[in-house]
């Protein structure tokens, strides 16, 4: 049995230096062009006939156009419709990287640290610029929760910055372990197969259960990225007290 | 003890949180079946609910594992 960590090597396909660093052409940058390609094509060949009533590739679009939309409509209200195109982006991308990374012989984009906590940076780096752009400095209320005795202050202050400062990292490793976690599993479990001989029927049948979940667990953390995306965004725009 | 003793049993402590993210993922899905049970009409608005808090505490356990593995794999 192969290294089960083995499938998240980055090997470098075009090799680029840049004086001293190292900018190659790897695989998870193939994968990424991949996926950004098969949203691209999936999102322009199904609207191009823009009929009157759709048909099964519209209706796919029309689907994923609306299930983000219903997000923000619910998680941010109408102040939310100018960030539609960057929402709908994230969605795509990460869906279609964990779907991609479900093909056998694939890599998956979003199985490393630093590609989800680029897109986790980028969410907060953004959500903040826009809560102090909107809001000025009044922003700052929003780590003082209202009608709180003056004396907790200090320390609740202090928990809420903590907690406002650790949200890129906890939206960054969810996606990250998750993917990592599921798909080492698949690979421990594909191990099992053929060390079993015969009886390895019985891991077989675990590993196509498994690969169901793991496809749910594709979908619903691209969804939980979105809906987290949404709700910082809500704490940026509606600045509640 | 040595290092790499000490390291497989910090592996295994780090992660008995998964008990506590067994009780959760067991108590979001045990209220969402209750819920339903009683109101089936709720089913489509409470499922996205909890599939968010099934991801969200699903995470917590793979906290516990990516520190395990850390810990194993430095």
């Amino acid at each position: 049995m192969g290294d089960p960590l083995a499938q998240f090597l980055i090997k470098p396909l075009f090799p680029i230096k840049l004086g001293a660093w190292d900018v190659s052409f790897t695989n998870s940058s193939a994968f990424m062009v991949v996926v950004i390609v098969l949203v691209t094509l999936f999102t322009n060949l199904a609207m191009s006939k823009r009929a009157m009533v759709p048909g099964r590739l519209q209706s796919v679009a029309e689907l994923a156009y609306e299930f983000v939309a219903g997000l923000i409509r619910d998680n941010v209200g109408d102040k939310g419709k100018d960030y539609f195109p960057f929402i709908f982006t994230l969605f795509m991308f990460i869906l279609t990287a964990n779907v991609v990374g479900m093909v056998p012989y694939t890599f998956t984009v979003t199985s490393h640290i630093i590609v989800t906590f680029a897109m986790a940076a980028f969410v907060f780096i953004g959500v903040t610029v826009i809560g102090l752009v909107k809001h000025g400095t009044h922003w700052f209320s929003f780590f003082v929760p209202p009608g709180l005795p003056g004396w907790l202050l200090p320390l609740v202050v202090v928990i809420e910055v903590i907690s406002y400062l650790s949200r890129p990292i906890s939206l960054a490793v969810r996606l990250f372990a998750n993917m990592t976690a599921g798909h080492t599993m698949l690979k421990v479990f594909g191990g099992f197969v053929i060390a079993l001989g015969i009886f390895g029927v019985a891991p077989l049948a675990v590993l196509v259960a498994l690969t169901g979940l793991e496809l749910l667990i594709a979908f619903l953390q691209a969804y939980v990225f979105t809906v987290l995306t949404c709700l910082y965004l809500n704490d940026a725009l509606n600045l509640s007290h | 003890m040595e290092l790499e003793a000490a390291k497989l049993v910090g592996a295994g402590l780090a992660v008995i949180g998964l008990g506590g993210v067994g009780m959760g993922i067991g108590n979001i899905f045990g209220s969402f079946i209750s819920s339903v049970g009683r109101n089936p009409a709720a089913r489509a608005v409470l499922f996205p609910t909890t599939m968010l808090g099934f991801a969200l505490v699903e995470a917590v356990a793979l906290f516990a594992l990516v520190i395990a593995f850390i810990i194993l794999f430095k």
